[in-house]
């Protein structure tokens, strides 16, 4: 990017720059620390120059906003044009209070629902089922059936949001349920725009809502590809994530390495189950954290999206641009929120929503303060909102595409992460893919051990976090935070009870029958569970058949 | 005593986060003890055989999807059926303030909530032993 004579010229004025000025300050100042790092302990140079760029073909590595390698952004306006959708993750107890809260929601300006499902819904388990206990309703909304989806949509027209669904194992279940609905209001398949989950991989790796075991986890994530690229060509099929493998303890590194290495092995799984590349490629999405360390994270989503952009034209053969495009959700980091001094939580969420906004993310959700302490009240969940919207429209940063790019540390922190990002997917290579590397254990031996170390520099206090380690003071016992009803158990469970009266049994078991007949040969899932779905077959019904067929995962534990 | 302190750390119900879980077993085992991981998706009973079986001094339970309150009692209630009273039984996870002394009524000797360092259970657990 920089001539020779001028790289010479800065190297010589730096070299006296740090012999004149650096020396005699540090002589009788020394810095706070001897080695300086990000938050995911990269190294940290005093002062970055042309030098740590000099190599750097701006057309090649860098180029414009829309096009290839998209390090900049994968649309030519981006928030000039639109805004990223405002999309907050929420659903707790019963269909109908979530739907209360999605209207709600809609009402202050948000732009795009998430739902978020309790446990059992999201391992296949009716409210019912033993294992449900306690469970029900908790971190999410219970789903049961066709008949608790249609009152979550209730009144909220399907054609005109998008709904991002995070349900991975069952995720062709929801789908269809979802569907259903949108029949019902008389809109068809192919108005639908949202996005589900879908990402067994990472639920091995770190998030833990599996199901059945890889091979056929893979089969259904891959008849979902192919089904949706004919029948719902606008719906999100999967959002392959490094969120959660980021929560689970990785660096900026592993994260984006683990997370395009997954996206590898899906892209691998529906080329060998006979789909073509640009058939599927565009639909594939990806969801990632924001964590504190704000220049750091910003480097991390460039890379990632000129990583994927080369891996899909090199690798794969892609020819589709959108095809090459890394679309991405965010969420700011829940690990990084306090128990302690809950509002400090705000000014947190701040720094890691500008991150993604300056990362150019086309979705973001905020956590909200209280996020350590319980699920969030409404009134905490309406200033995470407001926080996107003041970065959104008072911050300035939407004005101009990328304004980071250029930075000499970004820039080199960018091609850092990139770099040894490629060395992690080398070695993942190397021991046979993604999938292969999780049963051995790696990937998660991994993320472990950056856990650990994370942990042991807290109590060390090599790293400091406001109000845990340092800067504490006394507090009182927090209250307001919100409570779910155990009566919802119940509730729920009657419920149940009066469909498995009420609808056609005779029906729903020929077509459990006819999905058990079918989940053995190679067809495609997605329509007979669609039929199962819509005579109201519940969810657990429908994944223990599933369950009979292909047997459930065994996790290997891993110390 | 002269055996290393034997911990069972348990995930108790459906919830999948344990980097907790995992932080604190290593970090026990890191201070001597030995210590043995159910890994996921345990319920009340099996945490309570495999405790049996291994014979641990401490059983550790993390919990992170609000299923405490439910689940937590039940592990203490079926060692008391069992017929065992010096086994310590530990709690941690995302735990509201209003719900622990409910829990500790209940039998859970202490919960651990976030901000929680490893080396504060590890001094709980070797001062907590009863046995």
């Amino acid at each position: 990017m920089f001539n020779e004579k001028d790289l010479k010229d800065i190297e010589a004025a730096r070299d006296k720059w740090e012999k004149e000025k650096v020396k005699k300050v540090t002589s009788r100042f020394p810095e706070r620390k001897k080695v300086f790092k990000t938050g995911s302990n990269l190294e940290v140079d005093r002062v970055y120059t042309p030098e740590d760029i000099e190599d750097l073909d701006y057309n090649e590595k860098i180029g414009f906003p829309g096009e290839y390698p998209y390090t900049r952004g994968v649309q030519p306006t981006m928030y000039r044009g639109r805004l990223w959708t405002m999309r907050q993750y929420a659903g707790f107890a019963t269909a109908e209070e979530s739907n209360n809260r999605y209207k709600y929601l809609l009402e202050q300006g948000q732009t795009g629902l998430s739902v978020a499902f309790d446990l059992p819904t999201q391992i296949g388990y009716d409210s019912d089922h033993p294992l449900s206990e306690g469970e029900v309703g908790k971190v999410g909304v219970a789903i049961d059936s066709l008949k608790d989806m249609e009152v979550l949509f209730d009144g909220i027209p399907l054609d005109k949001v998008s709904t991002s669904m995070t349900i991975n194992a069952p995720a062709s279940v929801l789908l269809a349920m979802y569907i259903a609905v949108a029949e019902k209001q008389g809109v068809s398949k192919d108005k639908l725009r949202g996005t589900i989950q879908n990402d067994i991989l990472k639920e091995y790796i770190a998030r833990g809502t599996y199901i059945f075991p890889p091979k056929v986890s893979m089969r259904l994530i891959t008849n979902i590809f192919e089904y949706c690229s004919k029948e719902v060509p606008r719906w999100n099929t999967i959002s392959i994530s490094g969120y959660h493998i980021r929560e689970a303890g990785a660096t900026a590194v592993q994260e984006v390495a683990f997370t395009l290495a997954d996206g590898i092995a899906y892209v691998e799984a529906a080329i060998k189950a006979g789909l073509d590349v640009d058939d599927f490629a565009p639909r594939l999405s990806f969801f990632f954290n924001a964590h504190n360390d704000l220049l750091e994270e910003v480097a991390k989503f460039r890379a990632a999206r000129r990583m994927w952009a080369k891996i899909m034209k090199e690798r794969f053969n892609a020819k589709n641009e959108k095809s090459m495009m890394l679309k991405f959700h965010t969420q700011t980091a829940g690990s990084t929120l306090t128990a302690q001094q809950p509002d400090n939580n705000i000014v947190r969420v701040t720094i890691q929503a500008l991150a993604a906004v300056l990362g150019g993310t086309q979705s973001l959700h905020t956590n909200s303060r209280d996020e350590a302490l319980a699920l969030p009240t409404e009134e905490s969940v309406r200033i995470a909102l407001k926080t996107q919207q003041i970065v959104a429209h008072e911050s300035g940063v939407t004005e101009t595409i990328d304004p980071l790019a250029g930075s000499y540390y970004v820039e080199s922190l960018t091609d850092r992460i990139e770099s040894e990002a490629i060395e992690y997917i080398d070695k993942i290579d190397k021991l046979g893919g993604a999938a292969k590397a999780i049963e051995k254990g790696y990937i998660q031996k991994e993320i472990q051990n950056s856990a650990y170390n994370y942990q042991m520099e807290i109590e060390s206090q090599e790293k400091i976090v406001v109000g845990v380690n340092k800067f504490q003071i006394e507090e009182d016992i927090h209250k307001d935070i919100l409570k779910v009803d155990p009566e919802i158990e119940r509730f729920q469970r009657e419920k149940l009870e009066t469909l498995k009266r009420e609808r056609n049994n005779k029906e729903v078991e020929n077509k459990l029958n006819k999905l058990k007949e079918v989940a053995d040969t190679s067809e495609n899932l997605v329509p007979y569970i669609m039929d199962a779905v819509r005579v109201y077959a519940t969810l657990g019904e429908i994944c223990g058949v599933l369950r009979e067929v292909f047997g459930e995962y065994e996790q290997s534990v891993i110390l | 005593m002269n055996r290393p302190i034997r911990v069972l750390v348990a995930k108790p119900g459906l919830d999948g986060h344990d980097r907790g879980a995992k932080v604190i077993a290593r970090a026990l085992r890191d201070a001597g003890m030995e210590v043995i991981y159910t890994g996921l998706r345990q319920t009340p009973e099996q945490i309570v055989a495999a405790a049996i079986q291994e014979d641990v001094d401490v059983i550790a339970m993390s919990i992170l999807s609000g299923a405490h309150n439910h689940l937590f009692p039940k592990v203490v209630n079926l060692l008391k059926e069992e017929g065992i009273d010096d086994v310590l039984t530990i709690g941690g996870g995302v735990i509201p303030d209003e719900d622990i002394p409910t829990l500790k009524d209940a039998g859970i000797e202490r919960i651990f909530t976030p901000g929680t360092s490893t080396s504060e259970v590890v001094e709980f657990i070797k001062n907590n032993l009863k046995r």
